[in-house]
């Protein structure tokens, strides 16, 4: 069975910028999809084709179970949206702009009401609900958003770097809320440059990167694709290198790396906790003095890395703004040649 | 903060269609927007101070200069010029709406009115109805002023009113075509200079501020045809402010013959046209 989200070879192109290049999503109900991805990758694109704002050069899509392309107004009825920029009138008052989304959602002026109310409640906006949003910080301008993203609850949400900007408390307590939600059954579709934020709200993830998928699976399944665990161990004294060389060497999976100045050994290993116990003893036994010992895993910056061959670099603007600007570069510069 | 998708099967979105929605969601924008006027009244009293300012230094500037069939009796120039300024102001709206229309694209908030299943049509609808109300207010002060300059009309109160109408249907016509330079451009500076630019040829050539006697005849065919000349002359019509040493038309176009109609038609059509394709634009906004 398809799920909440569905999607099949989509393809956008903005002049010469392929945004989107055949990509496939699928997202069960009542999961977190985490969509990864760097500047220009095409992450807002696709967040942009399956909230009905742009029309795809090719490909299908179901939101709820409902064709994107044939039916998009059924689909909006069952879509929340949140994005990068927090799309809330900043004239207008916290309470005035949920009760003018509520309307817009077809609700009636006194459900609307209503609705506004508990919501602020709930985001802890009560206490600024009737000043204008020009005069929220940040952080609450984010909550705001997101509240009128849930005016009417919508089965599937999708958020667009929803913390990108903010600084770690109010990230820690959107990611609270977005954690609440998905527990009460909300499908979500979460784009992010945040490997942190992927690793801790999606259930599974995809690797976008110039508008194709290149990875998908859960963040462990990632991680072990990139190499998996490695042991590092840094000892006391200079002299107890060696020792710790060929214990490493017996038990590990491969060569050792050793920096002399930090006195840090790294090896490869498979076997996890257990093999770490199992070092532990053995360097003990050598009589080896150690002062730090740890089982790393590969963070998702490390399988971002191994699959783009680049970092995954954080920048102020989206991504389709890039490929826009790209396009429209292009586009300029082949005018200039007609010129010519 | 849990549970906050459970308390919501209570609210079941209205089952609604066609006109209905379209009125009802116009109108949600519309307040949308007069609340943001409001908030920002110094965007109306700039409204203001251009066409007062016009009133004032075209009635002592020009007053006694201008001569209207054949006087320059500053009185009788008053009365010609009141209809043209007023007109002209209300086709400022035009930069208003594309401003404001710009300016929700930038931010990020006509994403927003676009992923909410809404009537198509009621975010421009809203904004240009909202428009609508600030020319309003904007006219009955310049009315004020014009009365206090000297200005005076010579018909009953019924067809003076019914010449505001005509100016007012103008105003809201253009703020259609402001509608879609709003949508069209990147910043809410452009759409300001882009809504504004062509609305100097546009009025100056035209009956407003001279007769058009005593332009060349190209420019007086273009200024008999102007939509704009036309609401000019029904409104002076309306006002009685009509100059008995001016011809109603030196070239014999039929706007100039029929100026209410022609007004009517004009406002109408240019509603018909851009309304379209502002809608349509909106629709595909492909940001």
């Amino acid at each position: 069975m398809p799920g909440a989200i569905h999607a099949e070879g989509l393809v956008k192109t903005f002049g010469d910028v392929r945004a989107l290049d055949g990509v496939d999503l699928d997202v069960p109900e009542g999961t977190v999809l985490g969509l990864l991805g760097p500047n220009g990758a095409g992450k807002t694109t696709a967040v942009r084709v399956l909230t009905t704002l742009l029309r795809p050069d090719s490909g299908t899509a179901f939101v709820a179970g409902i064709d994107v392309l044939k039916k998009p107004d059924d689909v909006r009825r069952s879509i929340g949206l949140s994005g990068q920029f927090a799309a809330v009138d900043e004239y207008l008052t916290g309470r005035e702009n949920l009760q003018m989304v509520g309307q817009l959602y077809q609700l009636t002026a006194r459900d609307a009401k209503a609705r506004a109310g508990v919501l602020l409640d709930r985001f802890n906006l009560g206490d600024a609900a009737d000043r204008t949003a020009k005069t929220y910080s940040g952080g609450m301008r984010r909550r705001l958003d997101l509240a009128a993203a849930l005016v009417v609850s919508p089965p599937v949400m999708f958020m667009d770097e929803p913390t990108t900007g903010l600084d770690p408390r109010n990230r820690q307590q959107l990611w609270d809320v977005i954690e609440d939600l998905v527990a009460g059954g909300t499908t979500l579709l979460l784009t992010t440059q945040y490997l942190e934020e992927a690793d801790r709200l999606a259930h599974d993830i995809c690797v976008i990167d110039h508008g194709k998928v290149i990875a998908r699976g859960t963040s462990d399944q990632l991680k072990a694709r990139t190499g998996g665990e490695r042991v590092e161990v840094v000892v006391h004294r200079p002299d107890e290198i060696e020792r710790a060389r060929s214990v490493l060497t017996a038990l590990g999976k491969g060569e050792v790396t050793v920096v002399q100045l930090s006195r840090k050994l790294t090896v490869p290993v498979s076997g996890g906790a257990k093999l770490l116990a199992e070092i532990i003893r053995d360097l003990d036994a050598q009589g080896v003095e150690i002062d730090d010992i740890a089982l790393r895993r590969p963070t998702l910056d490390d399988v971002f890395l191994s699959l783009t061959g680049h970092a995954a670099e954080v920048h102020e603007n989206g991504d389709e703004e890039s490929a826009r600007a790209q396009a429209e570069r292009s586009t300029d510069a082949r005018s200039k040649e007609d010129t010519r | 903060m849990s549970a906050i998708a459970k308390d919501a099967p209570a609210l079941v979105p209205r089952p609604a269609g066609g006109i209905t929605k379209s009125v009802r969601d116009s109108l949600v924008v519309a307040k949308r927007n007069l609340i943001r006027m409001t908030r920002i009244p110094e965007m109306v009293i700039f409204g203001l101070i251009q066409p007062i300012m016009f009133v004032v230094l075209f009635t002592y500037v020009f007053g006694g200069s201008i001569s209207i069939g054949g006087s320059t009796d500053p009185q009788l120039y008053k009365e010609f010029l009141m209809a043209g300024i007023f007109a002209q102001t209300v086709t400022f709206a035009t930069a208003g709406a594309g401003a404001g229309i710009a300016d929700d694209m930038h931010k990020g908030l006509i994403d927003r009115f676009r992923s909410l299943p809404m009537a198509r049509g009621a975010v421009l609808t809203g904004r240009t109805l909202a428009d609508l109300v600030q020319t309003t207010l904007t006219l009955v002060v310049l009315a004020g002023v014009a009365l206090i300059v000297g200005w005076r009309t010579h018909e009953n109160l019924a067809k003076v009113i019914c010449g505001f109408l005509l100016l007012l249907l103008l105003g809201y016509a253009f703020s259609w075509i402001g509608a879609l330079i709003g949508l069209s451009v990147r910043t809410p500076e452009a759409a300001t200079s882009g809504g504004l630019i062509w609305l100097f040829p546009l009025t100056f050539i035209s009956n407003a501020f001279v007769p058009v006697t005593g332009m060349p005849t190209f420019l007086q065919h273009v200024a008999e045809w102007n939509p704009f000349s036309a609401t000019v002359a029904g409104a002076r019509e309306l006002f009685g402010n009509t100059m008995p040493g001016v011809p109603k038309s030196v070239t014999g176009a039929w706007p100039m013959e029929h100026p209410i109609l022609a007004s009517v038609i004009w406002s109408v059509l240019i509603i018909v046209v851009f309304r379209t394709l502002a809608v349509r634009k909106y629709r595909s906004a492909a940001v």
